[in-house]
């Protein structure tokens, strides 16, 4: 691995039109050898296109990419000996078992029948597949065939792998499942683009983040320096009666400064980075007698973050990408 | 209420170290030949026949209706004596059923299509066309075995061909052949259409009129002059002229000559056409 430079991922103003939508509108990222690096935007803001491009199945319309040094056009082909996608639509055969699937990569990668074989069990027992290798795929639950798809994608271990919405529809179990595999994967020195819709995921497993929205990086930076651009996290409380929000919204707006009634009749929110903070906030309320249900201190989510970086929320800006979609079609 | 969610099953993800070991393991082996890739493409094809093998029908039960069909119906009208018509008609029946069978080839790749495993293909350092040729030769035992199946339903009919077995082995390879040419054209057509049902459509309307506007069934010099000019040009004829020679033992080379140059024809135009829209296609 020391031979490869210092630049895993390259795009220099990326652009893709389907038809009158501009679906990625000169995107540029740059991505160190051996991190993970996330991709967090809603639905329909480019991610996706970004990736199919990065990943020479789409030719870019502008600009220019390069993956560890090599042009993703016009080296097509040495790009494709160096990466691997996992895709969005599970990239499995669903027709075939497990074991087949894992077996048929194996050989299209160049490994001889015997070693094929050995590297597929190797790869269906490290997953938690070994009982389900001789099942068909299209019966597999989605968070094994979403760990077959990302074994799929190291049969050969790549230098590159782009992994498009690797957790998205999985429940809390198979989610970090997956976070485990792609952290071990990231020790073992492979570069990770991940795209994602979860703030969340990409704060759990990415050194560097690039925000996306209609096809352009609206704000790039570490986890930690975008959080702190949104402003911070946020304490929630639930109230036993909701009689004493009156006096709740009081007591927290005096430790925390502002305060959000929700909708819902018995609860409130206030903006907090500091859990200390919160925790006296909290302490303040049961000392005065208010009865709270429960409290959490999250981190913003994405429709915050998107609130924050462009004044409209994720849902609006899928709902846009939808319309467009629509009118293109 | 709390029910322990890992009861009666293993930790899923068996363990880090064995993730660690399974993740750290190769150095990338040299890049899989041309042939080594198309040949693994034919073997998932063979897997999916193995998987659901209700698939075979249309080259099992179909040539055998076909033959039944033609031979009892038609063959005391067209030829005096079904024993008669059977002489003629029955390599041209394995000429039609085979013909009939390369539209599946396009139908199951558009099918592909519309499935993730596609971009994974498409992102693999291998040969260009592999994934195509390899369906087409897992296509090509399709055939294979719809032509074994209509030569050995016309033996038990009486059918005796004077070329032999020899004879019939050529006969059945040169269908064939043509056959994996004929299927780029299909392939190309999967391709281009919006889903597998139009690709059926498409397909056979096509393979229809030009099988039937051909010396299958009957002699051409019946036929009104243009109808029989174009009969006698048409490709799918020279196949049936060549096949019924090579099976009944004299067979004419320039026919041969010509199946093999529209073959090679079809391949030169349709698989680099049909590669690139593989590549280029996003559905």
């Amino acid at each position: 691995m020391s031979t490869h430079p210092p630049l895993a991922i390259e795009a220099n103003g990326l652009v893709k039109s389907f038809g009158e939508t501009r679906a990625v509108d000169g995107v540029d990222l740059t991505v160190r050898t051996g991190s993970v690096y996330g991709v967090l935007g809603p639905n329909g803001a480019g991610k996706t296109t970004t990736i199919r491009m990065l990943a020479t199945l789409l030719t870019p319309d502008a600009g220019s990419g390069r993956v560890l040094g090599h042009d993703i056009v016009k080296e097509a082909d040495t790009v494709r000996g160096l990466i691997s996608l996992t895709g969005q639509l599970a990239s499995v055969d669903e027709d075939l078992t497990g074991r087949e699937n894992l077996i048929l990569l194996g050989r299209l990668l160049g490994l001889k029948r015997e070693a094929a074989k050995a590297r597929a069990t190797e790869l269906l027992d490290a997953f938690g597949l070994g009982e389900a290798s001789a099942r068909l795929v299209k019966h597999y639950s989605g968070g094994m065939r979403r760990r077959l798809d990302i074994a799929a994608s190291i049969v050969v271990t790549p230098e590159v792998m782009f992994l498009d919405e690797p957790t998205t529809g999985l429940d809390p179990r198979s989610r970090n499942q997956v976070w485990d595999i792609i952290r071990a994967l990231s020790d073992a020195g492979t570069t990770i683009l991940l795209c994602t819709q979860y703030l969340d995921e990409a704060d759990q497993l990415a050194e560097g983040i690039a925000v996306i929205d209609h096809g352009k990086v609206i704000a790039e930076g570490t986890p930690s320096q975008l959080k702190a651009s949104v402003g911070s996290g946020r304490l929630h409380i639930r109230l036993l009666d909701p009689e004493q929000r009156a006096e709740a919204e009081r007591l927290v707006a005096a430790e925390l400064g502002e305060v959000h009634l929700e909708p819902d009749p018995s609860a409130l929110t206030a903006p907090c980075a500091d859990p200390d903070r919160a925790a006296e906030a909290v302490a303040r309320l049961t000392r005065d007698g208010v009865r709270i249900a429960d409290f959490s201190l999250g981190q913003p989510s994405l429709d915050e973050v998107f609130l924050a970086l462009t004044g409209h929320t994720a849902e609006e800006s899928a709902q846009e990408a939808d319309m467009q979609e629509e009118r293109a079609a | 209420m709390s029910t322990p969610a890992t009861t009666g099953q293993p930790s899923a993800v068996a363990d880090a170290a064995a993730v660690q070991k399974a993740i750290s393991a190769t150095a990338r082996p040299e890049r899989a030949s041309a042939a080594s890739a198309a040949l693994t493409y034919g073997w998932r094809g063979m897997l999916k026949v193995k998987h659901v093998p209700e698939q075979l029908l249309d080259v099992t039960i179909t040539p055998v209706m076909f033959v039944l069909m033609f031979t009892y119906i038609f063959g005391g009208a067209i030829a005096g004596s079904t024993g008669a018509y059977l002489d003629y008609i029955l390599p041209g029946i394995l000429v039609m059923s085979v013909l009939f069978t390369t539209v599946y080839s396009g139908v199951a790749l558009n099918t592909d299509l519309t499935k993730g495993v596609v971009d994974r293909f498409r992102t693999l350092p291998i040969w260009k066309p592999a994934p195509l040729v390899g369906a087409l030769l897992g296509d090509s035992v399709r055939y294979l075995v719809a032509g074994i199946v209509i030569v050995a339903v016309g033996m038990i009919l009486g059918y005796r061909p004077d070329g032999g077995l020899g004879g019939v082995l050529l006969a059945l390879l040169l269908v064939v052949l043509f056959a994996f040419a004929l299927s780029w054209v299909f392939q190309t057509i999967g391709l281009l259409m919006r889903s597998p049902n139009a690709v059926m459509n498409a397909g056979f309307m096509g393979i229809f009129p030009l099988t039937f506007l051909s010396n299958v069934f009957v002699e051409p010099d019946t036929l009104p002059a243009a109808l029989e000019w174009f009969v006698n040009v048409n490709p799918i004829s020279i196949l049936a002229d060549a096949s019924r020679g090579l099976m009944a033992g004299d067979v004419d080379m320039s026919d041969i000559g010509i199946v093999f140059g529209v073959a090679v024809a079809l391949t030169v135009i349709f698989m680099p056409l049909t590669t690139h829209l593989y590549r280029t296609r996003s559905v």
